[in-house]
């Protein structure tokens, strides 16, 4: 028996599993829930909030894995993804399938026992939007698959601020609202400078579907529309002076970034290696991180008595 | 006759399995921590056992 043999289904390393659950859109999920959390109303004792913040990545991984099961076709024609556990031939998609449901009941229900049931529900909510409404309703239909499908990387903050006041309020939802916006044209500053061959894999990318140019003027608009949205959580009660100059700085570089986008050709694009496109997308991660970021910021300043 | 030397594989194997465990044992240690904060919230908690408690004789005097 030959290595090549020995290396497929049923043997995947404890790493294999991790990868199933996409650890770096986690990140974002587990920051803006944490950030959620600390700035809503009402206490959460450190335990509760420690095991409310993992059971909610548990269930953002839980919904990765059912991505990446679904997906596998896919995966396995893009360059990109060729490598993934499932394609590659390291974990069998039923096994996928099996951890991402058993984490998905497992994240949910025990996010119900460590906060509350409204939680619970929105990240319930959360795993069926992703798996079930974006993988497989709109992936592979239609070029707005990642404006709607942001609403399930945009809820995470609703499901932290659920956590510890357990009750709707403005301020998740604008959380939610920034999130939301901000995806566009974080995805879509990638998809111009990313050589991915969605074309290939039957993937409708904006880029393809409606052409550069649009995709670049697009992103200017829904930087257009984040903007005053952004600011406006400054002025409810979660923001304050710190989120106020970091959203007014932010927006502005982020607006003059998108315009640069949009007013560039395809030849001036490629002739400088796309240098304006990607620093759009590393600005965009810097962007989220910071405004959330800044809420935290301003929880510490009230907490101190300064503001 | 020895054992054969362990291929690569049992090495993974092994690896996965220690991971799997420290997974569980991390479960249990959190699901009891969370016992003890939800418990300890409404106050002191008394078992129903068989020794004597002052504090109820003491109320039952009071009545």
């Amino acid at each position: 028996m030959s290595d090549l043999t020995i290396n497929t289904h049923g043997d995947a390393g404890f790493g294999d599993y991790v990868a199933l659950l996409k650890p770096r859109v986690m990140s974002l999920a587990v920051f803006t829930a944490l950030v959620g959390l600390i700035v809503a109303p009402g206490s959460v004792h450190p335990v509760e909030a420690f095991a409310s913040v993992l059971f909610i990545a548990l269930g953002a991984g839980a919904a990765g894995a059912l991505n990446m099961w679904w997906d596998s076709d896919i995966d396995a024609l893009m360059k990109r993804t060729r490598n993934r556990p499932i394609p590659s031939g390291r974990v069998a998609p039923g096994e996928a399938l099996q951890l991402g449901l058993w984490l998905s009941g497992l994240s949910v229900v025990m996010l119900m026992l460590s906060a509350n049931i409204v939680a619970a529900g929105l990240l319930a909510f959360t795993i069926f939007f992703y798996v079930v409404v974006y993988s497989m309703l709109l992936k592979r239909r239609t070029p707005s698959n990642i404006v709607i499908g942001g609403a399930a990387g945009a809820l995470p903050p609703v499901v932290g601020w659920s956590v510890a006041a357990g009750a709707a309020a403005p301020e998740p939802m604008l959380m939610f609202a920034i999130v939301f916006l901000w995806t566009p044209p974080h995805f879509w500053a990638l998809a111009l400078f990313v050589k991915t061959d969605y074309d290939l894999a039957g993937v409708p990318m904006l880029t393809v579907t409606h052409g550069r140019a649009e995709t670049r003027s697009r992103i200017f608009v829904y930087a257009a529309v984040l903007a005053p949205v952004a600011l406006v959580l400054g002025f409810t009660s979660v923001g304050g002076p710190a989120y106020i100059a970091t959203s007014l700085i932010m927006n502005a570089l982020f607006l003059r970034g998108a315009w640069k986008v949009r007013n560039r050709s395809e030849d001036e694009a490629a002739a400088d290696g796309h240098a304006a496109e990607k620093s759009l997308f590393r600005l965009s991660l810097i962007y989220l991180f910071l405004h959330f970021g800044a809420l935290l910021a301003d929880k510490a300043l009230r907490a101190a008595g300064v503001a | 006759m020895a054992f054969r030397k362990d291929h690569e594989l049992h090495a993974r194997r092994r690896s996965r399995n220690l991971w799997v465990a420290a997974c569980l044992a991390g479960f249990a240690a959190l699901v009891f921590g969370l016992s003890v904060v939800k418990i300890a919230r409404d106050g002191p908690v008394q078992g129903f056992d068989h020794v004597a408690r002052p504090s109820l004789a003491a109320q039952e005097a009071s009545e």
